[in-house]
């Protein structure tokens, strides 16, 4: 059995107080506008801490999330598409070029039950089937990173081609209604955002639970030597694809959340390009840790309404930086600094410290 | 029939031109393991290249000669600059070189939209590229013979130079044990910086050759740089003619799909189908054995 | 596990979703639209009047919607000068779309609801303008859109000053047909919405005057390998290709063109997305191919001379004027002249006194139609001179009034693939 130290405490003491700042603080201060964005941001932190799963404990450098990202955002999309066509109804775009009806396979997205579950189950099944094919064979490293982001290039090319099923390139837009709910209205965006910031804080608890059990060691094992762990009688496959299945579970709850918020979803938003932004926050706010992902993520989603809105021109050169900065000199993210600063505070002789080994 | 022929050009077309850019990649990360995200931007800086040339020496039936060599030092002077400053430090973090050089990739695009305006550049095709020769009824356009001949110049000289020049042993000494070289007297520092100079210098070349395929902008590389590693990975890390068979099988798997679905369809089809291929193997068309696990 | 850890976590947990629940209870389902209404912040106490301008300044369409930012500025510039709109200077504010439709919803939202701006002007792609559609219907504020698009779509709150297809694509193809007497027609665009929209359009045209389309190509926006469809050009010989590519794909398909000896004597292209920028940037012998606008730099109009005048003093001799320049600069007068005949910046009084209002444009004479909120507007067909500049060689004459829906055309049938 584990000790209960003060340490251990901090990691808990760190999600309660990200709840009471996302919950409490922040509706009250900022504007529906504000909040909407923020609320944006915190799907992009859910994936995020998916993503610290699959690649700060396992090593998995999931360049692709973008695709999982996008089947829950398309799962979502669909149902608002038909929610706001009404009970009959065909959606607008498929009235220009579907011939005006609807695909069978669109019509059990009607319920929002079953939207609800497709969320959860389309990309766990997507990311299994694709996990042990890869993993299986030994794909990993580069190749692994390679292949998922030429996976999602793939899926956004998809959704552009088929114009008369996803709408195209203009994808799935002009949603009016959550779940019966105007899109619109100051108070239920309010709603919308509490339920993002709820799921961010309770996939937070996931997380912890799961880097304190034993697959979390396991994991970490299977990062720091593969080998070794099948040496020992573990297949390090199966608990790479269990991995890599859960961050494929948040990625996909995270893009369901985008689209109530954002009021559309179009492909721009899973591409390559999105699927990287997304990594970029887990490296800024420290890959390995709890709460780094999520944090990470959030500065990112700040930093680039506030830089674009300041600086429309040099944002890219920031962002950039970021990149360079962030992965060159603090390979652990920020995150990690928080401990060496707080040792360097109650240290009584911080001078005498040396260095902490970054990588 | 005339579809097999014209398909099979285009396609080879295409795979000319992905060959090229590929050929750069899988010395720096087929030899080094590095994976260089901002390959696409040296193929950019090497399109820039043709473009100043052309500004200097206003007759482009010399320029687009004369920008090939500068275009390899410049985008080899890059390279050299980014193993410099940033690569050498991470060595023992590939996956995290990807990261970085994403960013230098953002910033470099940035940088050539300051530079050179939002908007393309036009590099004016020589009059010696302007015609076709009629090949089995198919009038074959000799811009795409022109990138096809750089393509296989540049490859034949890589080739030679891994194969018999002592700079090639040394590297692949470094590729297949790094410790037994450098214990070997082989400096492999000075042999990773040199391997990084000639694959971006390669990219250089490749961007002087599609300048006749595609718009000259700041965001031209990345409609290459994923074709580029997909070509790389399915011809097997650190197989030159891995890379060579990868990159003409996309281009024309690419162009027969085009001809029978659409555009987009093409691309996503052939992306899964390259997916599908490294279930059956692996490690690409051909594996090289080393000694490391990875 | 630890006992006392599985507590910390399960509280936490019912302590989010109790929060949880007292929100969505909050959550109002009142169907009624008017309550979603916010009231308007804009404040017009003052000397001036905030005015929003939202285009791409970062990202791949920053190319072409940097050109429209700035002919709008030039447009606040002159206006201001001549004393401003009911006498109050205009004070733009400039935000940035990042070539994202998820930023433009973003950015409209906040300048209407944070910087309270009366209007907006800006969008380019037709992803960004129904991204910010509902935006402007639910907060009820006004959108100047100024490129020409795919039609099929009339807003309360959008005003549409760029062309709609029955005066762009349907004009080119009556040309291409009563002058050039076309028999055959091979059509190449961009995979999204507004070529295939115009293509479905024209081959419902050709259906109904008996002119063969031979063939049908897209190709993603940002991939550039043309080669395949210029084979099967090369292969099928129309008489016209009509090019719906966008962007910088044009360079990429006017090289696979020219690089196999094609040209405007062989086989010539009807373009509706290249301007007088666009042509600059493609290394490619132009000379004699065609373009259906509503606006060049050469047009012979009272009021175009003082318009390239002005905006080449301001941003230089080598920048050209293009259509959606004009009709971004033409949508400022309108509104103008909007606001000045409902006597209020209020949303709900310029859009009922936008009926008929008129107004010498560079382009020529446009009026607003206050039933659709297009403008009228006269088609043009150019020819590419040599040095890339833009000859109108053929003209509808008259302003056409704009019919989104193409409901005066009896072969028009949405339905039907």
């Amino acid at each position: 059995m584990k000790r209960l130290s003060l340490k251990g405490l901090m990691p808990i003491a760190g999600i309660i107080a990200l709840a009471l700042l996302l919950l409490v603080v922040a509706p009250s201060v900022l504007s529906t506008f504000r909040l909407n964005n923020l609320g944006k941001y915190c799907c992009y932190a859910i994936a995020a801490v998916g993503i610290g799963i699959a690649w700060g404990r396992g090593g998995m450098l999931v360049l692709g999330q973008g695709l999982f990202f996008g089947i829950g955002a398309y799962a979502m999309g669909m149902h608002l598409k038909l929610e706001a066509a009404g009970p009959e109804g065909v959606p607008d775009f498929m009235l220009n070029f579907g011939g005006g009806v609807l695909p069978a396979w669109w019509e059990p997205f009607r319920s929002g039950a079953f939207t609800i579950v497709a969320i959860v189950v389309v990309p766990a099944i997507v990311a299994a089937l694709l996990g042990l094919a890869v993993f299986k064979r030994r794909i990993k490293g580069a190749y692994f990173a390679i292949l998922s982001q030429a996976l999602t290039v793939a899926f956004a090319a998809l959704l552009v081609s088929q114009i008369k099923y996803t709408g195209g390139q203009t994808g799935l837009n002009s949603l009016t209604s959550f779940f019966g709910y105007n899109l619109y209205d100051p108070v239920n965006k309010k709603m919308i955002y509490s339920i993002t910031a709820t799921i961010l804080v309770v996939m937070l608890l996931v997380a912890y639970q799961l880097y304190r059990s034993r697959f979390g060691e396991l994991l970490v094992a299977t990062r720091d030597a593969e080998e070794r762990v099948r040496f020992l009688g573990y297949d390090p496959a199966n608990i790479k694809v269990v991995a890599f299945v859960i961050a494929a579970i948040m990625a996909s709850i995270g893009g369901a959340m985008f689209v109530p918020m954002a009021g559309l979803i179009n492909p721009r938003e899973v591409n390559a390009l999105a699927s990287i932004m997304l990594i970029a926050g887990v490296a800024l706010g420290g890959r390995a840790t709890l709460l780094g992902p999520a944090i990470g993520a959030l500065a990112v989603g700040f930093g680039r309404t506030y830089l674009s809105e300041s600086f429309p021109d040099q944002w890219t050169y920031f962002l950039g930086a970021l990149f360079v900065v962030v992965i060159l000199l603090i390979p652990n993210g920020l995150a990690s600094l928080v401990p060496r600063i707080w040792r360097s505070l109650t240290t009584r002789q911080p001078a005498a410290r040396k260095r902490v080994k970054t990588a | 029939m005339d579809v097999l022929i014209s398909q099979s050009f285009t396609g080879a077309s295409y795979g000319a031109a992905l060959l090229l850019v590929a050929l750069g990649l899988a010395l720096t990360f087929g030899q080094m393991g590095v994976i260089n995200m901002a390959h696409g931007e040296f193929l950019m800086a090497g399109a820039y290249t043709a473009y100043l040339t052309q500004q200097v020496v206003t007759n482009a039936d010399i320029s687009l000669l004369l920008a090939i060599p500068i275009a390899f030092m410049v985008a080899g002077l890059l390279g050299l600059l980014l193993e410099f400053l940033v690569i050498s430090r991470m060595y023992h973090r590939p996956l995290d070189t990807l990261l970085v050089t994403f960013g230098v990739s953002l910033v470099l695009q940035q940088a050539a939209k300051d530079l050179f305006g939002a908007q393309a550049v036009a590099v004016e095709a020589p009059s010696w590229l302007d015609g076709q020769i009629p090949i089995l009824g198919y009038r074959y356009p000799l811009s795409q013979l022109f990138i096809l001949v750089l393509a296989l110049s540049c490859l034949f000289g890589v080739a030679a130079l891994l194969k018999y020049s002592s700079f090639g042993r040394q590297i692949r000494a470094t590729v297949q044990n790094r410790s037994l070289a450098e214990s070997a007297g082989v400096s492999t520092r000075r042999i990773d910086r040199l391997t990084f100079f000639l694959g971006s210098g390669l990219a250089g070349i490749a961007g002087v050759a599609v300048t006749r395929i595609t718009a000259t902008e700041s965001t031209m590389g990345s409609e290459y740089i994923v074709w580029a590693f997909l070509v790389v990975v399915a011809g097997g890390i650190g197989q030159i003619k891995g890379a060579v068979i990868a990159a003409f099988g996309l281009g024309i798997t690419r162009a027969f799909l085009t001809y029978y679905t659409d555009g987009s369809m093409a691309v996503v089809l052939t992306f899964l189908l390259v997916v599908v291929f490294l279930q059956l193997r692996p490690q690409g068309l051909f594996a090289v054995r080393t000694r490391s696990l990875a | 596990m630890n006992r006392r850890h599985a507590r910390l976590v399960a509280s936490t947990a019912a302590l989010a979703a109790s929060a949880l629940v007292l929100t969505a209870c909050g959550g109002s389902k009142s169907s009624d639209g008017d309550a979603t209404a916010a009231e308007s912040c804009v404040d017009t106490s003052g000397d001036s009047v905030k005015i929003g301008f939202l285009n791409s300044m970062s990202g791949p369409m920053s190319i072409s919607e940097r050109t429209v930012s700035d002919a709008l500025t030039l447009g606040v510039e002159q206006i201001n000068a001549a004393g401003g709109v009911l006498g109050k200077s205009l004070d733009l504010v400039q935000e940035d779309g990042a070539s994202e439709p998820t930023v433009f919803a973003e950015k409209a939202t906040k300048l209407i609801q944070s910087d309270c701006v009366a209007a907006v002007f800006g969008g380019w792609t037709s992803s960004s303008r129904v991204a910010m559609r509902p935006v402007f219907e639910s907060l009820n504020s006004i959108l100047f859109y100024p490129v020409q698009y795919e039609g099929l779509e009339a807003d309360r709150n959008i005003f549409y000053t760029g062309a709609t297809t029955n005066q762009q694509i349907i004009p080119a193809l009556d040309f291409l047909r009563e002058e050039k007497k076309i028999k055959s027609i091979f059509l190449a665009g961009s995979d999204y919405v507004f070529p295939r929209t115009a293509n479905k359009i024209i081959k419902q045209y050709a259906g109904e005057y008996g002119i063969e389309v031979v063939g049908e190509e897209y190709q993603p926006l940002d991939q550039g390998a043309w080669g395949t469809a210029v084979d099967k050009i090369v292969k099928t010989k129309p008489d016209v290709i009509f090019n719906t590519i966008n962007g910088d794909s044009n360079v990429a398909f006017l090289q696979a063109y020219d690089e196999k000896g094609l040209d405007a004597k062989s086989i010539p292209i009807v373009s509706v997305s290249i301007a007088e920028e666009e042509a600059a940037a493609i290394p490619v012998d132009l000379t004699g191919q065609m373009t259906s606008w509503n606006y060049y730099q050469t047009v012979d109009t009272p009021a175009n001379p003082a318009f390239v005048e002005a905006f080449k003093a301001k941003f230089g001799d080598d920048r050209p004027t293009s259509d959606p320049m004009e009709a971004a600069y033409t949508s400022l007068w309108l509104y103008k002249a909007m606001v000045e005949k409902a006597g209020t910046f209020d949303v709900d009084d310029v859009i009922a006194a936008a009926d008929g209002i008129t107004y010498e444009a560079p382009e020529g004479t446009v009026t607003v139609n206050g039933e659709n909120h297009h403008i009228a507007k006269t088609a043009l067909i150019g020819e590419v001179q040599q040095n890339k500049l833009i000859k109108t060689i053929w003209s509808s004459g008259e302003p056409i009034e704009p019919d989104p829906f193409l409901e005066t055309y009896d072969w028009w049938d949405p339905s039907k693939g």
